[in-house]
């Protein structure tokens, strides 16, 4: 047991709202964090938690069972709407994820401290985010089991994906920012599941966090090359999250349907993405501090930073509606016209005002401090967003599909069911991988926890170099 | 390797990691160069008082890692587009780069990224299952709050001891043997 109150005099640096509270040294982050994982078996609220998402799992499981045995028939797709919830949750589910990403590597580039105790669930939350998001357009494959058709490889048909073609973008795009983003999250874990080997109170548990660590051992070489990989992992994530809501909005925008052919949509794609991550980042973080006693990790101050970037995020996104507008008036097209009067005025008007309400109107609190520092509050606002984001994808996909260029082809849309029944399922899905990971691995990345507190800094006796 | 047996190496821990800093600097300027330091948290200055001042290897084969996952990318879209299968849209050019781009440079990330990650494993010499430092007493608080420096018995200057009277010097707060 690492015990032992420090002797240290309590740190003297007081600019703004803290980033780890006072009374914190290297043992007491230590156990603090790795206590959660490694301590008695966790409450009858995780059970609770953990049940009720799972039973949504189920469901997920008993939908896509369904879906196999009798195909996308039972969902709510057809001419001349053929991508509507799928896709939709798709986008939802992998813009959610960007934030992940956005905290742990372009804050990292930024030299942001206050990234260091919400980086770690942030990046669980985007791969749990990206395994939501991939099964959608699997699913929708209608026969996903041939769903390494898409990938390049010498086959007996005879035939090569076209890689003209935003989809195979798509695939190749998302399954690298799969990649990346598990590489990103495990090479951050490896010494905090060192902690844990050390820290095991069973043989079993150490040996198992032991496999994991691979051997790690603090040695300073090591961490040199361990944090210049982290370093070259983080410049290598941030154009790559770019260019996945960047590729993931080119499905649309490279086709020429009113309201998907617009040269506005990767950045305002991808705003919307940040958007919505840090909504649910928000979403994640207050009632785990809560639960857990985290609040001297996961400080006000990190929630306001957070309220910000979702402030700015959401005016750019504005700024994306506004010219849209913009567009749809001064390209003299009646295509195009006629799509933005459809959203505003059509059989879907309410789902777009609604859709106002929630991305452009309930932002706007944000500007308040006393919003800003009150959980509750940012927790409203959160799922306000969250919804608005989604409203957001139904607008630009069903909508814009619902009406083309004959009014012959017309036709309606809404999900059935089953349709909900996935939707609901895969927030099972998200939600029970996040009890896990709390369950199991440390959630506030412990070592660089240590790196920002005043104990860590060196204080040489001597005088010489 | 001589000196290779029963001792690894002498290991002395430390309490904060000023000390340690101090200590590391100290035993480079005795002429010690097989050593390392084992901390719960990287510790810039550290490196430096080892004697570790350049990037070393891995930002160069990040970068090979990317050009050539760039490269192969780019060589497998004109092999699929213009000779395994070419399709005429529209009287478009097989060889219709624009539209490459994307795949090339997803890529390229997904090659450095890789080379990144499994380059800082190998050249760290991991996954490792045993290594002899963990023999050392209250080693497994190096991934708490102690810091520590071995000194290593494959070190010419080693002596079982004079280095360790060296090491008592620097305000440990225990020196201790490491068998190998």
């Amino acid at each position: 047991m690492a015990d032992r109150p420090t002797d240290r005099p309590a740190p003297p640096e007081a600019h703004g709202p803290l980033l780890v509270g006072r009374e914190h040294t290297l043992a007491s982050v230590t156990d603090k964090i790795s206590s959660i994982v490694l301590g008695r078996g966790p409450g009858i609220g995780w059970y609770a938690g953990f049940g009720a998402a799972f039973l949504l799992v189920m469901l997920l499981m008993y939908a896509v069972g369904l879906l196999l045995f009798k195909g996308t028939g039972i969902w709510g797709i057809n001419a001349p709407v053929g991508w509507g919830f799928d896709i939709i949750n798709f986008v939802w589910w992998i813009g959610i994820g960007h934030a992940g990403t956005l905290i742990s590597a372009i804050l990292l580039l930024l030299n942001q401290q206050w990234r260091t105790s919400i980086n770690r669930f942030a990046e669980a939350m985007t791969l749990f985010a990206v395994a939501c998001a991939g099964l959608f357009p699997l699913m929708h494959l209608g026969r996903p089991w041939l769903f390494y058709w898409m990938m390049p490889y010498p086959n007996t048909m005879g035939t090569w994906p076209q890689f003209r073609s935003p989809l195979v973008w798509d695939v190749f795009a998302v399954s690298t920012y799969a990649i990346v983003s598990f590489m990103f999250w495990f090479v951050g874990l490896i010494p905090d599941l060192a902690t844990l080997r050390d820290r095991a109170r069973t043989p079993i548990t150490a040996k198992i966090y032991g496999i994991l660590a691979m051997g790690w051992r603090g040695s300073t070489v090591h961490w040199h090359r361990y944090e210049l990989a982290y370093l070259l992992l983080a410049g290598l994530s941030t154009p790559l999250v770019l260019s996945v809501h960047t590729v993931v909005s080119f499905d649309f925008a490279m086709s020429i349907v009113p309201g998907w052919h617009a040269t506005i949509f990767p950045p305002y794609f991808v705003a919307g993405a940040i958007y919505a991550g840090f909504a649910m980042v928000l979403l994640i973080a207050i009632p785990l501090r809560a639960s857990y006693g985290l609040q001297s990790f996961v400080t006000l101050r990190h929630l306001q930073n957070m309220a910000k970037v979702m402030l700015a995020t959401g005016l750019i996104v504005a700024y994306g509606y506004m010219t849209e507008f913009f567009f749809g008036w001064y390209s003299g097209s009646e295509f195009e016209g006629a799509m933005l009067l459809n959203r505003v005025n059509g059989p879907y008007a309410g789902m777009f005002w609604s859709l106002m309400a929630c991305n452009v109107i309930a932002p706007q609190f944000l500007w308040s401090s006393r919003v800003r520092s009150s959980p509750p509050a940012l927790f409203c606002v959160a799922i306000v967003v969250s919804i608005g984001m989604w409203l957001e994808r139904y607008i630009i996909i069903v909508v814009s599909l619902t009406r083309d260029f004959l009014p012959s082809s017309w036709g309606m849309y809404s999900g059935t069911i089953w349709d909900w029944a996935t939707f609901l399922g895969t927030i099972g899905l998200f939600v029970s991988l996040l009890f896990l990971f709390i369950r199991f691995l440390p959630m506030i990345s412990i070592f660089e926890m240590r790196t920002i507190l005043p104990e860590a800094e060196v204080k040489e006796p001597t005088h010489e170099g | 390797m001589k000196g290779e047996g029963r001792v690894y190496g002498l290991m002395a821990e430390f309490h904060d990691p000023g000390t340690i800093v101090t200590a590391a600097r100290r035993a480079y300027e005795a002429g010690y160069r097989r050593m390392d330091a084992y901390t719960p948290f990287p510790i810039e200055e550290l490196a430096e008082a080892l004697g570790w001042h350049t990037r070393g290897r891995l930002p160069k084969l990040v970068l090979l890692g990317g050009l050539l996952g760039a490269a192969g990318g780019y060589l497998l879209q004109y092999y699929t587009a213009v000779i395994a299968y070419p399709m005429n849209v529209g009287g478009r050019p097989l060889h219709s780069w624009p539209s490459f781009i994307p795949v090339t440079f997803e890529c390229g990330i997904l090659m450095a990224a890789l080379t990144a990650v499994l380059g800082m494993l190998a050249l760290n010499g991991l996954p490792q299952p045993y290594h002899p430092v963990f023999n050392a007493p209250n080693f497994a608080l190096a991934s708490t709050n102690r810091f520590f420096l071995c000194i290593e018995a494959r070190d010419p200057r080693f002596d079982a001891v004079e280095t360790r009277k060296f090491l008592e010097n620097l305000c440990p707060n225990e020196v201790s043997e490491v068998a190998g």
